[in-house]
């Protein structure tokens, strides 16, 4: 479909210039190519041979040497933190999964037709609110003398103390990215063959085997989109650990935060584990393109 | 699940649903049996939008109540948001706010219009390769980004300050205006642009004169997304912030850290507020611009 902007065949009086073939694509082109290799290619190059510099302070002479940065990721402690920000990633995921999937499912299927982009919409709203500031509510929902807590107090129950948990930083999570698992989920099911289910409950099934024979294979690529979203979102995510888990929740993206801002400041060490990062993200995108369907987050 | 026998009732209703959109005609067509089935899910969505909207709620409850640091009801005032307009510190970050994601997306509107056109007329050698680098913004965490702009900044010894921060953010904005405007694209009519070439246009004129009217849509809620996108971002700001140039987010994360205070729930309902106008102005924009194709 290339169309080369001037029409071959075209009688006009404007004769062909051959400088016209480069010169479109270069116009149009150039200016944002240069800005990304600037700001974002070489970016990505520089912090992958900083990372291979052992214990670097701003100032110091850059001087490749070696693996010992990726070793340093590996060792037990930042292991353990590695391991939880997998953890508390895959938790999310299966969260947002399963309280995403019914309400997708429903605004899809089950709501009147007319009303289904609105219901949609109204969902997704909150996503375009500050994301720290719906973080600093969770805060004072949980806080120990917060609102959750004066709810459970009135009706004669325990407190809960959840703030600086990890179960406050998948709570958080959860209400950060289950926008993003229903919209995907929503354009997935919205495609749904719902004469196969009429069949399929015509011909007997009861309604949990047409679920998982029928819906849930239709529904697969989606529910693997959505999925890999919520979990490369909650991989890299800052705000929330940071604001709801306290010194107990040390995630991988926390870590590499306070290599450059915190008081660590080893910025050989934060660029390996960038590159960790950027690294398992990337395999989970070739996954997802991989096996993925294309258009579930055309959205 | 159970939508099998709810569709017999549904269908007719569906039809009539389309004819005319009057939603008190809804109920009476509404039979008992389809109402009881759609109990669980509807009940569990109904559960989830609370779920959504408690945050903003109970931000805006503390902000009116007389004594913030209790859960309790203590009294209405308006004394936060009083505080609020004082806050000196507060304007000033919003005004940097406001300066880095007006001039990051007015950059990003027309490289990223650029872009998106020869992106989709244009087939050349790294094409692929080209695509897949500009939406890398979209899917790699803003901490990797972040951290990589920082350390090639201090690599070349390039000074932090305001515009540092709006050079970062015009690689996301890029690549948030250039989507919307590429799906614009695919649904335009190519021959018009054709048709101003044979008739004698130039390529500029034909571009200016009648693609660029066709775009506009896509071109305005594009920029609305990088806006919003902008003025939200506090990793990529901090991380490429000079001295003094604190933005509305970092100034909000540095007073959360300390600890829930009462001037932090006024500015978010304010703040909120502003977010949820623009994004009614950005949806209804899509909307219409939908009905009109």
């Amino acid at each position: 479909m290339a169309v080369s902007s001037p029409p071959p065949t075209s009688p006009s009086s404007s004769e062909p210039r051959p400088q016209a073939r480069w010169l479109g694509p270069l116009a149009l082109l150039a200016p944002s190519g240069l800005w990304l290799l600037l700001l974002l290619v070489l970016p990505t190059l520089v912090i992958f041979q900083l990372s291979l510099v052992p214990n670097i302070r701003p100032g110091d002479v850059v001087n490749p040497s070696g693996l010992d940065n990726y070793w340093l990721a590996f060792n037990s402690t930042n292991l353990t933190v590695i391991v939880r920000s997998l953890s508390l990633a895959l938790g999310t995921t299966a969260v947002c999964l399963l309280l995403g999937f019914p309400v997708a499912y429903w605004i899809a299927i089950l709501a009147p037709r007319s009303r289904r982009n609105l219901l949609l919409l109204g969902f997704i709203l909150p996503l375009w609110t500050s994301s720290l500031l719906r973080t600093y509510a969770w805060i004072t929902i949980l806080r120990p003398t917060g609102v959750l807590n004066t709810f459970l107090g009135t009706f004669g129950l325990p407190p809960l103390e959840l703030l600086n948990t990890s179960a406050a930083v998948t709570i958080g999570m959860s209400y950060s990215f289950l926008p993003y698992m229903v919209l995907i989920l929503y354009s997935s099911l919205e495609k749904l063959d719902t004469q196969l289910l009429e069949a399929s409950a015509d011909l007997g099934a009861p309604p949990l085997q047409t679920f998982l024979k029928i819906t849930v294979p239709q529904a697969l690529p989606g529910i693997a989109a959505g999925s890999l979203l919520v979990f490369i979102s909650s991989l890299g995510d800052f705000i929330d650990p940071e604001l709801l888990g306290g010194a107990s929740s040390m995630t991988a993206a926390r870590l590499i935060y306070n290599q450059f801002l915190g008081q660590t400041q080893n910025w050989g060490f934060g660029s390996a584990l960038s590159t960790i990062l950027i690294l398992a993200v990337s395999i989970a995108i070739a996954l997802l393109l991989k096996y993925g369907d294309r258009d579930a987050y055309r959205s | 699940m159970t939508q099998s026998e709810t569709s017999l009732p549904e269908t007719p209703e569906r039809a009539e649903d389309r004819a005319d959109d009057l939603p008190s005609d809804e109920l009476p067509a509404m039979s008992r049996p389809f109402k009881l089935k759609l109990s669980w899910q509807a009940g569990f969505t109904i559960a989830m939008f609370a779920f959504m909207y408690l945050p903003i709620l109970v931000l805006t409850a503390y902000s009116l109540n007389a004594s913030p640091y209790s859960a309790n009801w203590e009294g209405f005032t308006w004394e936060w948001y009083g505080r609020l307009l004082q806050d000196r510190r507060v304007f000033s970050a919003l005004r940097n706010s406001l300066t880095v994601a007006t001039s990051s997306v007015g950059i990003s509107a027309v490289l990223g219009t650029l872009m998106a056109v020869g992106l989709a007329r244009y087939h050349f050698p790294g094409k692929r390769l080209f695509l897949g680098v500009s939406y890398l913004p979209l899917i790699v965490p803003d901490i990797a980004i972040a951290v990589a702009t920082l350390v090639f900044l201090a690599a070349i010894g390039f000074p932090l300050s305001l515009w540092t921060i709006v050079a970062a953010h015009v690689v996301f904005c890029l690549a948030y205006v250039a989507i919307v405007v590429s799906t614009r694209l695919a649904d335009l009519d190519q021959n018009l642009e054709e048709a101003a070439l044979d008739l004698g246009a130039t390529p500029v004129q034909a571009f200016v004169q009648v693609l660029l009217p066709q775009l506009i849509p896509g071109i305005v809620s594009g920029c609305l997304l990088a806006f919003v996108l902008s003025m939200d971002d506090f990793l990529i700001s901090s991380f490429t912030a000079g001295a003094g140039a604190t933005t509305l987010p970092m100034e909000i994360f540095s007073r959360i850290r300390t600890g829930v205070r009462p001037d932090i729930n006024a500015l978010s309902v304010v703040l909120i507020s502003a977010s949820a106008l623009l994004a009614f102005i950005a949806e209804y924009w899509r909307y219409r611009s939908d009905s009109k194709q």
